[in-house]
């Protein structure tokens, strides 16, 4: 089947494909957590948290997605990565689970100590899912020391380095950049004036991050700027997503919200697509040797495979796609509290 | 502690958490169709306010499911990592699967089951209460698939030696159909059916005995008993065709059921305690009756424990006690739902206030029998991970240590102990609390004053 395709290559564009709409959906929403704490007065926090209230178990829905298509398509990334990672990720968890409870319990009980508690759990929990994200990502980027039997022994502690903490705060700052945008288009008046003004700060505390990391990796990881040297029409890309950060101010002034969220959007999957071209065709790089860099065809399940999970994803996607735009579409609009919310 | 046994202990509490809640999800949605169909056809608002009332319920329990059922999805990588590059290849798609044809289905129509009331007409919302209900059981179909090819695996072949040897994909079908899918299934399904109906049966004993809310009580009393007792015989049903596939494919794990050491004609325990040192069961038994079962000839022979190595055997009490023990509730409901269907018929249901006490106290069962069921057939699949082909001690992340694990399961116990408490916390207040008795125009005027 799918005969003369290259389907290593189109499962780390699917897998890229997975993991950039969460990083964009959930990205929001856990943007929106990160900010919860700034906004005060009960009826305004529900409103955040009922902003995000229909969406935001489909948006995780693409990290369970995506961890599922890395655990069948390239197992050995799987394998290697949760292990490797195993405090990092235990702790992300921690923070996917308070999240959750957080968002159903907090308006489930009505003394003030209940609710700011959970106000605060889901805030924390949300800084900190973004934040160790980044770290991951971070240390990945950096390569880790997989050795030829495919496995990496690393400690926590050196999982926290300069660069990877660099990466971290960057993620939180892209997804309150985020979170606020998205906040702003979804509510009014008083509390949506409150929110406008936070924008301008989350952009350019997004921006100052952005610099600093951009310049750390072209000058301390040549293996991630070979490719750009080598192609340098993709430096376009890089381009591109500048020209989106600098028009979210400009919308926000219009008060085109959409738009700038929009831009906000684009520029996630801009830095995303940056990221994978530099790895390309690399999970995680080795810091023992290239050679046993985990790569797309080194670490793929049997042909066989990649071909089922390739006909699933042509049925599913399809699918996927139709219930999150409706689901958008039903809820469009400024949120408005009524019983059934949070 | 070693890092397999921490491991182990981990998978089985976080998994055993988790499966507190899927069932009461799929059981309360397969019930909600009835209730807002009932609606629908009725135009009835008491079965308006049931459905609403049962959806605050399912969102809740669902919220609990999804909380804890990440840490499943990536629990095979970080702590069975071994296990994991062996079998990425057939496990994984499923697992992606369930991902992109149930989660997404599911997660997507919630939305509108519980903020949509208003969003959408009453006939999109009852499509998307169907389609809740259809996702629910669909992660448990690809997840149920994945976990059988564990215990009968098929449609594969091992590619590599060694520490290199992997399983690969021969026949995606074959994989999916193994032998022992369809009878887990449906077994599995129908134990959350049973669950969902005796979370209805027993909230609406409490309002009957409490006098509150009759109206609704009743109704759903009755939809949740006819519905209970359909899935009590289609349990004994399933039950047996698994119990009869297990002893085909997996003869160590049905020898345990039953204690069963010599290969002989085998007996039928009702209850009774393993000695597995002197290889004995002591307890009440039918004699015959095991071979009767499985071959309906109560004088043929089932293969023993002794067959097997010591070392390839389950650890036998456990899977003996847990297997009985489920067999045991599944055989009250079915003299329940024979009671309770004999009192309907008498006019005499909720006449009785012990069997509106009966009625209450019975939810937990449900969760018993599911819970025992499932170690009863992991348990009774050990040493093995992969049934035959790989050991579970094999299976193992290699670069995880003790320190990490146990950190991890500390971390787990006091976090599902805490979220588990204010889980029937905020239950308990949502019965106390009850339906909100008005009818739709009321609960718009409010909505547009609040
Ligand atoms: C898809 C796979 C899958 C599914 C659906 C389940 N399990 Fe399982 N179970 C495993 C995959 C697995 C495993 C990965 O294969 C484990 C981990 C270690 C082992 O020996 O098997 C296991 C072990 C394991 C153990 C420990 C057995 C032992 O170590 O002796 C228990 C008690 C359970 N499971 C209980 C459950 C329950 C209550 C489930 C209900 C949802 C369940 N399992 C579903
Ligand atoms: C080891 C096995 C399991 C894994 C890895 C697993 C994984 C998951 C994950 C990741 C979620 C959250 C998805 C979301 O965000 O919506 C979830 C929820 C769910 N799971 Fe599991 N699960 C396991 C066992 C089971 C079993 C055995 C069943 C049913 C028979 C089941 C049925 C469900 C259902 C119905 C949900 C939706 C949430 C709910 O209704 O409570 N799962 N599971
Ligand atoms: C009525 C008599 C029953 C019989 C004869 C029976 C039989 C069985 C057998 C043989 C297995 C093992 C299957 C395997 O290892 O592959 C099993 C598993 C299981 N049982 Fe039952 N059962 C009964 C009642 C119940 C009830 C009432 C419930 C729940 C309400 C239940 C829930 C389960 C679950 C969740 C499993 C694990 C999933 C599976 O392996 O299918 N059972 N049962």
């Amino acid at each position: 089947m799918y005969e003369g395709l290259d389907l290593n290559t189109i499962w780390f564009v699917l897998v890229g494909v997975l993991l950039a709409g969460y990083a964009v959906l959930d990205g929001f929403d856990l943007g929106v957590g990160a900010l919860h704490l700034f906004v005060k007065g009960d009826t305004n926090r529900r409103l955040m948290i009922n902003s995000i209230g229909p969406v935001w178990d489909g948006n995780e829905v693409w990290l369970v997605t995506g961890g599922g298509a890395i655990f069948a398509a390239f197992p050995h990334v799987y394998a290697t990565v949760f292990s490797a990672f195993y405090p990092a990720i235990m702790l992300i968890l921690v923070g996917i689970i308070f999240r959750a409870v957080a968002i159903e319990f907090r308006s489930k009980g009505e003394s003030v100590r209940w609710r700011q508690n959970w106000d605060i759990a889901f805030s924390i929990s949300s800084i900190l899912i973004s934040l160790l994200f980044g770290i991951a990502l971070g240390n990945i980027i950096q390569g880790i020391p997989v050795g030829a039997d495919k496995e990496a022994y690393i400690s926590f502690m050196s999982l926290i380095n300069p660069y990877s903490l660099m990466l971290g705060v960057t993620t939180v700052a892209l997804f309150m950049m985020h979170g606020s945008i998205y906040a702003a288009m979804k509510t009014e008046g008083e509390l949506q004036d409150q929110i406008r003004t936070w924008i301008n700060n989350t952009i350019i505390f997004f921006v100052i991050c952005y610099i600093t990391v951009t310049m750390y990796t072209l000058i301390y990881l040549e293996h991630m700027v070979v490719v750009f040297r080598q192609n340098p029409e993709y430096f376009l890309l890089a381009l591109l997503n500048m020209l989106a950060i600098a028009n979210i101010p400009r919308e926000i002034y219009k008060k085109r919200e959409h738009l700038a969220f929009l831009s906000s959007s684009f520029s996630i999957l801009a830095l995303l697509g940056l990221f994978a071209l530099g790895m390309f065709p690399n999970f995680v790089p080795s810091t023992i040797d290239p050679e046993y860099s985990l790569t797309a065809f080194n670490s793929a399940s049997s042909r066989k495979t990649l071909e089922v999970m390739f006909t699933m994803a042509l049925i599913g996607i399809p699918f996927v796609l139709a219930y999150t735009i409706s689901i958008y579409w039903v809820f469009r609009g400024k949120v408005k509290l009524n019983e059934m919310s949070y | 502690m070693d890092v397999e046994l921490l491991s182990r202990i981990q998978f089985a509490f976080t998994i055993m958490f988790h499966y507190i809640y899927p069932p009461m999800s799929i059981g309360i949605g397969i019930l909600l169709i009835f209730m807002e169909g009932m609606y629908l056809k009725t135009k009835n608002p008491m079965y308006h306010n049931m459905t609403r009332f049962w959806v605050k319920i399912f969102a809740l329990t669902f919220a609990m499911g999804v909380a804890t059922g990440i840490v499943m999805e990536f629990e095979f990588g970080t702590n069975w990592s071994t296990y994991s590059r062996f079998v990425g290849d057939v496990f994984g798609s499923a697992l992606a699967a369930e991902g992109i044809f149930a989660f997404f289905l599911e997660s997507g129509f919630l939305a509108i089951l519980v903020f949509g009331w208003d969003k959408v007409g009453p006939k999109m919302h009852f499509f998307s209460t169907i389609m809740v209900a259809l996702g629910a059981h669909l992660s448990a179909v690809w997840i149920v698939v994945a976990n059988s090819w564990m215990q009968t695996p098929a449609g594969y072949k091992i590619v590599g030696e060694g520490l290199m040897a992997r399983a690969e994909i021969t026949d995606f079908w074959a994989m999916v159909f193994n032998p022992s899918s369809v009878e887990r299934l449906s077994h599995t399904i129908g134990g959350a059916w049973i669950t969902g109906a005796f979370l209805v049966i027993s909230v609406s004993a409490y309002y009957i005995i409490k006098n509150k809310h009759l109206d609704m009580a009743k109704a759903s009393f009755k939809i949740a008993l006819l519905f209970l007792a359909m899935a009590s015989f289609l349990q004994l049903f399933t039950g047996h065709s698994s119990a009869v596939q297990v002893g085909e494919y997996q003869p160590a794990k049905l020898a345990a059921f039953e204690g069963h050491y010599n290969t002989a004609p085998g007996d039928l325990y009702l209850a009774g305690w393993v000695f597995d040192d002197e290889e004995k069961v002591i307890g009440i038994k039918i004699p015959g009756m095991l071979s009767f079962l499985m071959y309906y000839d109560n004088a043929k022979p089932v293969k023993g424990l002794n067959e097997f190595d010591r070392k390839d055997r389950p650890p036998v009490n456990i899977v003996f006690q847990t297997y009985h023990l489920m067999v045991a509730i599944g055989m009250f409901f079915i003299a329940y739902s024979i009671l309770a269907l004999f009192l309907l018929w008498q006019g005499k249901l909720f006449s009785y206030k012990w069997f509106m006490q009966l009625s209450i106290f019975s939810v937990v069962l449900p969760h018993i029998a599911n819970q025992v069921g499932w170690i009863s057939a992991e348990v009774g699949r050990q040493p093995w991970i992969v049934y035959n082909l790989m050991r579970t001690s094999d299976g193992l992340s290699k670069v995880v240590s003790a320190e990490n694990v146990l950190f991890s399961l500390i971390l787990f116990t006091l976090i599902y102990i805490l979220l588990f408490i204010l889980f029937i916390f905020l239950l308990d207040k949502k019965i106390k609390v009850g339906p909100e008795h008005k009818n739709i125009e009321t609960s718009t005027k409010q909505f547009i004053e609040a």
